[in-house]
Order: C-alpha cells, then sequence, then structure tokens
C-alpha cells in the first residue's frame, strides 16, 4: 500500500531474510531523514540566539519504530495481504445482495443527520451540546456544502478549480459588509452573496476557457490568492487582517431573533430558560437545510441539459464540441454554480462566526476541500459527506483526545501512561490531516465511492465503477 | 536610471531564486506530468537543512570562513533534501503512477501539508533568525550591489550551466529527455525509467535546496511555513514560462522576479503579488501554453 518494495535481485532470500534487509534500508532512510530535525532541534535562548537542543533519544525511538514497522509489513503484512487477494480471487464471485444499510444508506444518512442535535441535547443537556453541536456538526456540514459545491466544477464538468476558497470568501465578505453597514437581514443577502459570488466565478471562467490542466489549476491558485490578498490589503473596505467583527445574526425570518436584547428574543417568545445552544441548533439546522439543497440541486442539475453538458465536456471535450454543445457557456455555468454554492456557505460561515478575517479564506483551505471531493470519489455526493465526516471530524476529535495527556486510566492506576500535561495534541492535527490525505489516496485512489451513478442508462440503472468516468482535462 | 537599474539587479536576485525552484517543479511535470505540490515545503526543508547545518559548524568550531561554511551548507542540504525529494516520490507518488490525473495531486498537497507541519513540530513556529553571513556592499555609481547578491547570480549561473551539460550533453539527460516524450518507448528501448524519474526529483531537489540555502543567507530568517509563498511563485514562473521547458522556467523566474521588484518599487509593494499573478493571467490568455511552452496538440 503505502510502500513500495524493492525489487528482489535474489529470488532465493526467504520473506525474513528480505523483510530484515528492507528494514535495515528503511531505518538508514529515516535516520537520514529525521536526523538534523528530531536529532536536534532549534531553539531561541535567553538573548535570542538561536541555538540547538539535543534529542538523540527520540531520534532512535523513531527510526527504531520505521525500521520495525517496515520489518512486520514487508515480512508480515504484505505476504497476509496477497493471501488475503488470492483467497477472494480464488472465491466464486457471489453477487453480493446489499446490505439494508446501504441500500437506504442516504435516508438513513439524512434522519441521522435531522436526529443529531436531539440527541446531542438528551445526551449532554443544553450546554454540553454545544461543542458536538457547533464543532463537529456545524463545522462538518460546512465543509460538506464546500465539497458539493466544489464536486459540480470538478466532479462534474471535470475542471480543476485550486482556488475554490475565493468564492467562500466572497460570500462571507457580502454578508459581513453588506450585514454590517446596511443591516440587511442574512435572508436578503444569502441569494446576494450567491450572485455576487456566481459573478466571481464567471469573471475567473472568462480568462481560463482556453486553459486545461494545470494551466488551469495554476490560474485559479492565483485567482483565490488574488481575492485574499485584495482582502488583505484594501483596508479601507475590508478592515485588512483585522477582519470585521460584529456581524450580525441570523434570525429566524425575522420573527425570533437570537439576541438576547431584542423583544424577540427566542426564550421570551417560547418562554423558556436562556441558553446559547439554541441558535448553533438552529444555525445545523439551516446549513443542513442549505446542504441538502445543494444536493438536490445537484442531482437535478445532473438529468438537465447543462448537466448532461457539464460531464459530457469533462468525458470528453473535442466529443463534445463535435456535437454541438457551447463549451463556453458550459464551462462558465459550471464556475457559476459552484461558486454560488461557496457563495451561500461563505455567508452562512461569515454568520456563524460573527467575525470574518483573510486568515480562513487561505490556500489550505481550498486544498482541503479539493481533498474531501477527491477523497470521496469525485461526482458521489455520499462519499463526499462521507469522506468530510472522516477528514473534519477526525481532526476536530483530536483536540479531545485528553486521555492522550493523562494516560488511559482505569480508577486511580494508569494503565498506559500519558505523554504528560505539556502534550499538545492540536500540534499534530495538520500532521496527521497531511499524512491521512496521502494514505487514504494510496489505499482507495478513486475515493471512498468507487462506483458512480450515470444518469443517462439503458434499460437498467445500475452503478457503474469510478474508473469508467473520466476526470476531464480542463 | 540609477533607480531603475537598482530595482533590476533586485529583481535578477530574486528571479534567481525562483528560477532554481520553478526548475524542479517543470522537470517533474515535464516527465510524469504531475504538479509537485511539495515542491514549496521541499524548498523550506532545503532552508531549514542549511539554518541547522549552520548552528552545527557554529558550535563546532570557533570560526570558519564563510565560503566553506556556505558551501558546506549548501552541499548538506542538497543532499538530504534529495532524499526527502526521493522518499517522498517512493512513498507517495510511484505507487500512484498510471492511476487517474488527480490522485497524485491529492497526495502531493497531503505531503506539502505534512512536511511543513513536521518542520513545525519538530523545530517550532517560531522565525529562526540567523545572524547575517555576508554583509558587504558594493557601490557603483550610486547603485548598490550586495555580496550576497552577487553570490546568489553567480552561484545560479553555476548551477544551471552545469544543469544544462546534465540535460543535453549525459547519457542520464538523454534517458530523461527519452522519458519526458515516451516513458513507454524510454522503457522499451533499456531505459531505467523508475530510476530515471527518480532522479528527476533528486535533481529538482537539490536545486530546491541550493535556493533554500541562498534564500536563507540572502534574508536571514527562515520559517516553517515559508515553502508556500515562494513555492507558488515558482510554480507561477513555471507556468508563465511554459511548464515542461527548462529555459522556460529560468525565464519565468526572471520574469516573475523583475515584475515583483518593479511593482514595489513604482506602485505599491502590498500588490507585488497581485501584480504577478494578474500577469500571470493576462499573459495565459494569449499564450495559453506559457512563454516556451509547446501547444498541446490533442489527436482525436
Amino acid at each position: 500500500m503505502a510502500v513500495t518494495v524493492s525489487p528482489e535481485s535474489d529470488t532465493v532470500a526467504t520473506p525474513i531474510q528480505r523483510a530484515f534487509r528492507e528494514a535495515l534500508y528503511a531505518g538508514a532512510v529515516s535516520l537520514g531523514l529525521f536526523v538534523l530535525f528530531i536529532g536536534l532541534r532549534t531553539d531561541q535562548n535567553i538573548s535570542n540566539e538561536l541555538i540547538l537542543v539535543q534529542r538523540w533519544g527520540l531520534l532512535a525511538l523513531v527510526v527504531i519504530l520505521t525500521a520495525v514497522g517496515r520489518f512486520l509489513y514487508v515480512g508480515f503484512g504484505q505476504p497476509a495481504l496477497e493471501r488475503a487477494k488470492a483467497q477472494k480471487a480464488a472465491a466464486p464471485a457471489v453477487a453480493a445482495e446489499p446490505s439494508f444499510v446501504r441500500r437506504n444508506f442516504n435516508k438513513i444518512g439524512i434522519a441521522v443527520l435531522f436526529l443529531y442535535p436531539i440527541a446531542m441535547v438528551l445526551l449532554f443537556g443544553f450546554q454540553g451540546s454545544l461543542k458536538w453541536v457547533d464543532n463537529f456538526g456545524i463545522q462538518i456540514l460546512i465543509y460538506v456544502m464546500l465539497a458539493w459545491g466544489l464536486n459540480i466544477v470538478i466532479g462534474l464538468a471535470g475542471l480543476l478549480d485550486l482556488g475554490y476558497v475565493a468564492f467562500y470568501a466572497v460570500g462571507a465578505y457580502a454578508y459581513a459588509l453588506l450585514g454590517t453597514h446596511f443591516g440587511l437581514s442574512f435572508w436578503i443577502l444569502l441569494p446576494a452573496a450567491g450572485c455576487m459570488a456566481a459573478f466571481w466565478g464567471v469573471m475567473l471562467g472568462f480568462p481560463v476557457l482556453r486553459l486545461r490542466g494545470d494551466y488551469l489549476a495554476i490560474v485559479t491558485l492565483a485567482f483565490g490568492e488574488i481575492i485574499r490578498l485584495v482582502l488583505i490589503n484594501w483596508r479601507e473596505v475590508t478592515n485588512g487582517s483585522a477582519g470585521i467583527s460584529g456581524i450580525p445574526k441570523v434570525s429566524f425570518f425575522g420573527l425570533i431573533s437570537f439576541n438576547v436584547s431584542d423583544p424577540n428574543y427566542i426564550s421570551k417568545v417560547l418562554g423558556i430558560a436562556q441558553s446559547g445552544a439554541y441558535y448553533k441548533i438552529f444555525l445545523y439546522y439551516l446549513i443542513l437545510l442549505l446542504c441538502l439543497l445543494t444536493a438536490f440541486v445537484t442531482i437535478r442539475l445532473r438529468r438537465l441539459p447543462v448537466g448532461r453538458a457539464w460531464e459530457a465536456l469533462r468525458e470528453d471535450e473535442i466529443a463534445c464540441r463535435s456535437l454541438g454543445i457551447n463549451t463556453t457557456t458550459t464551462k462558465l455555468t459550471a464556475f457559476a454554480t459552484g461558486a454560488m454554492f461557496g457563495g451561500f456557505a461563505g455567508s452562512f460561515f461569515a454568520a456563524r462566526q460573527g467575525f470574518v478575517s483573510p486568515e480562513s479564506f487561505v490556500f489550505l483551505e481550498s486544498a482541503i476541500i479539493l481533498a474531501i471531493v477527491v477523497l470521496g470519489g469525485m461526482g458521489s455526493l455520499g462519499g463526499i459527506a462521507v469522506a468530510a465526516a472522516v477528514m473534519i471530524g477526525g481532526t476536530e476529535i483530536l483536540r479531545e483526545l485528553d486521555f492522550l495527556k493523562t494516560g488511559l486510566r482505569w480508577g486511580d492506576t494508569t494503565l498506559i501512561p500519558g505523554f504528560g500535561p505539556d502534550f499538545t495534541p492540536e500540534l499534530y492535527r495538520m500532521l496527521l490531516f497531511g499524512v491521512a490525505m496521502v494514505v487514504v489516496m494510496l489505499w482507495k485512489p478513486r475515493g471512498f465511492v468507487g462506483s458512480r451513478e450515470p444518469t443517462a442508462f439503458l434499460k437498467e440503472r445500475r452503478a457503474v465503477s469510478g474508473s469508467f468516468t473520466k476526470e476531464g482535462h480542463g | 536610471m540609477q533607480y531603475f537599474v537598482q530595482q533590476l539587479i533586485n529583481g535578477l536576485t530574486l528571479g534567481s531564486i525562483y528560477g532554481l525552484i520553478a526548475i524542479g517543479y517543470t522537470m517533474v511535470y515535464g516527465i510524469i506530468g504531475m504538479i509537485n505540490f511539495a515542491h514549496g515545503d521541499i524548498f523550506m526543508v532545503g532552508a531549514f537543512t542549511a539554518l541547522i547545518v549552520f548552528l552545527i559548524l557554529g558550535a563546532l568550531f570557533y570560526s570558519v570562513p564563510v565560503v566553506i561554511a556556505l558551501l558546506i551548507m549548501m552541499i548538506v542540504a542538497m543532499l538530504l533534501t534529495s532524499l526527502y525529494n526521493w522518499t517522498i516520490e517512493k512513498v507517495a507518488y510511484r505507487p500512484l503512477r498510471g492511476s487517474f490525473r488527480l490522485a497524485p495531486l491529492i497526495t502531493a498537497i497531503g505531503m506539502s501539508i505534512a512536511l511543513s507541519n513536521f518542520v513545525q513540530v519538530t523545530q517550532g513556529p517560531r522565525n529562526k533568525p540567523i545572524p547575517p553571513l555576508v554583509s558587504k556592499v558594493y557601490s557603483f555609481d550610486g547603485i548598490s550591489v550586495s555580496l550576497k547578491q552577487i553570490i546568489i547570480v553567480v552561484v545560479t549561473v553555476v548551477l544551471l550551466a552545469l544543469f544544462w551539460y546534465l540535460v543535453n550533453r549525459t547519457a542520464l539527460g538523454r534517458a530523461q529527455r527519452a522519458c519526458e516524450q515516451d516513458r513507454k518507448m524510454a522503457a522499451l528501448l533499456g531505459i531505467d525509467v523508475d530510476r530515471t524519474i527518480s532522479i528527476t526529483f533528486i535533481m529538482g531537489a537539490a536545486l530546491a535546496a541550493v535556493a533554500g540555502t541562498l534564500f536563507l543567507m540572502y534574508y536571514g530568517v527562515v520559517v516553517f511555513s515559508d515553502g508556500f509563498v515562494p513555492g507558488v511563485k515558482a510554480f507561477t514562473a513555471a507556468v508563465l514560462g511554459g511548464i515542461g521547458s527548462l529555459p522556460g522556467a529560468v525565464l519565468g523566474g526572471l520574469l516573475i522576479g523583475f515584475i515583483e521588484s518593479m511593482w514595489s518599487a513604482y506602485f505599491s509593494i502590498d500588490y507585488k503579488d497581485v501584480a504577478a499573478f494578474s500577469i500571470l493571467a493576462i499573459v495565459l490568455i494569449f499564450l495559453p501554453s506559457g512563454i516556451l511552452g509547446r501547444p498541446e496538440v490533442e489527436k482525436v
């Protein structure tokens, strides 16, 4: 999987001998890689000069772990994997009836999502549910929505967009600026932000119409950076890197407000105790509905001429053109539609945070969204949602791992010692995220969901393998 | 006029560094057709290695001549950074060769995130300043040229000459060019394609490491997140020059360097990156495959 094995030069070597040799190589390579970076640490002393701190024990530990891991993988893991593969190939192919869960995956998923905040409130109470609804629920759903929006551009139209976060930024700043300066409501600004982002999608679309592949990639990346740099430097309007704060909250169509000072504050209207959790739960359902809207529009668009044109463009641009499809409008609509959902997500983000700054719209965000789309299996909505939950939920959960500090305890006895109170799992969050991206991609290059459901079919509707769909050149 | 020439020199210095990094992008793209997103972070690893070697030298010896110190930093950085790129290619890109196009792009982005955070975790998130290595400044007729700038340009020219010789005159270079044109045919003719690709990554990393060392010497500071901006600029340079074309990468690097220093000098320093990116977009509207790139001909 993750590691390729050097070609076998002598076939007589037993697996264990080979594993031993591979382990030595791996140890040597990791010694070379880590000798300066783990063995030594640059630190500032009191007079602000850089000094080196030596950590040879840690280095030895890492090198030994690498070598042992490699030994186990080559000596035992790999043969086991091959045996399993051979067994699978030898076994008669059974047309496996998909299980109940798999058949009704979408319905169950939606039901779970609707019940999630209620379950959290029942489990942890209103105050305790805040973290679970906000940090996990809303956070993941924002990424689901962004990834589904980007999926229209990459998964359907096959146009590689590395600057998707720009539209997210446009949506967020549209709501932040218009909401704070003109006091307009979220419900007016949501469509407005979507339109503005779509407009910028078209603006980006025009110069890149003729570009393909990596040229397209760098121009979209550059576009994302330009938007971010303008947000940083146009201080008179955007307040620069300090960002905009005091963005108004969303209200329930003006009927129920979530500001404690308002006369129609939720607890006064409904006669219940004050709590910040109501707003979070409301936001959760709001983003859930926005996500479902995105999914609905995507599914319906795929059956409309424009959606079919997108997929045709992805499969073969020349054939597409020779069939009389206007590739210019096809590309522009793809950019505009994808950007619009980015804009929706952006204005929601601004409303949820109450604060926006250019820090939130760096390239890393684009990369994360792109990774979610590809890891989930491009074009597959369910897979993308799962990928978002795994990647974002996984990194969020690292913040919660207190037992890494204290160690595993049973009553008063420590079973496994922890890393001590100085250990901060948050630091390793993005490191693990990057490694996870690599590992998942190597494990499933076609994404979590390897099958696609074509919208055009002969007689019978069924899923096909993802390898039948192309990824486009644009 | 003096001001203009001064900016030209600054641009040349900056452009040399971008050009060295851009070669790594363009070579990898030429040979396996993927954007090595981790290349910017490879550059950062190079700079960090040079920094650590510098500190080791400072700790071990009372004083080392600057030239020798720079040479040792450069060589160690080249070796270790090559090892990084070689490992990354082997672990993250090779298993996905022949897979679909976006898969290696995602692993490359993953590697980029992992590398910069690895350095953050192991070396700390703070800026790492070093005392100036070379501080001499020459002045000709009101134009000041620092020794640092001369070193950067000279090292770049020497390396490019070496590199040109390697690619155009040696068996290794011939194998690389063959793999670039047609990997399958090259393999049929007895070229070890995997080895050639590994060497391409090693060469790209070595040049990036030199760029990193020069960057450290020029600015005197490095931080774990330093890979991104120079990486993107170098990538921009490679695309501007026509990705896959080696002279194009150098030309693109110089152009980006000039645009940046001229824009900061005559307009506003805040918008220098915006200017570089906008000019990229404008050039690509008229020349969709860059300045020296070959237009992609699609056969039906």
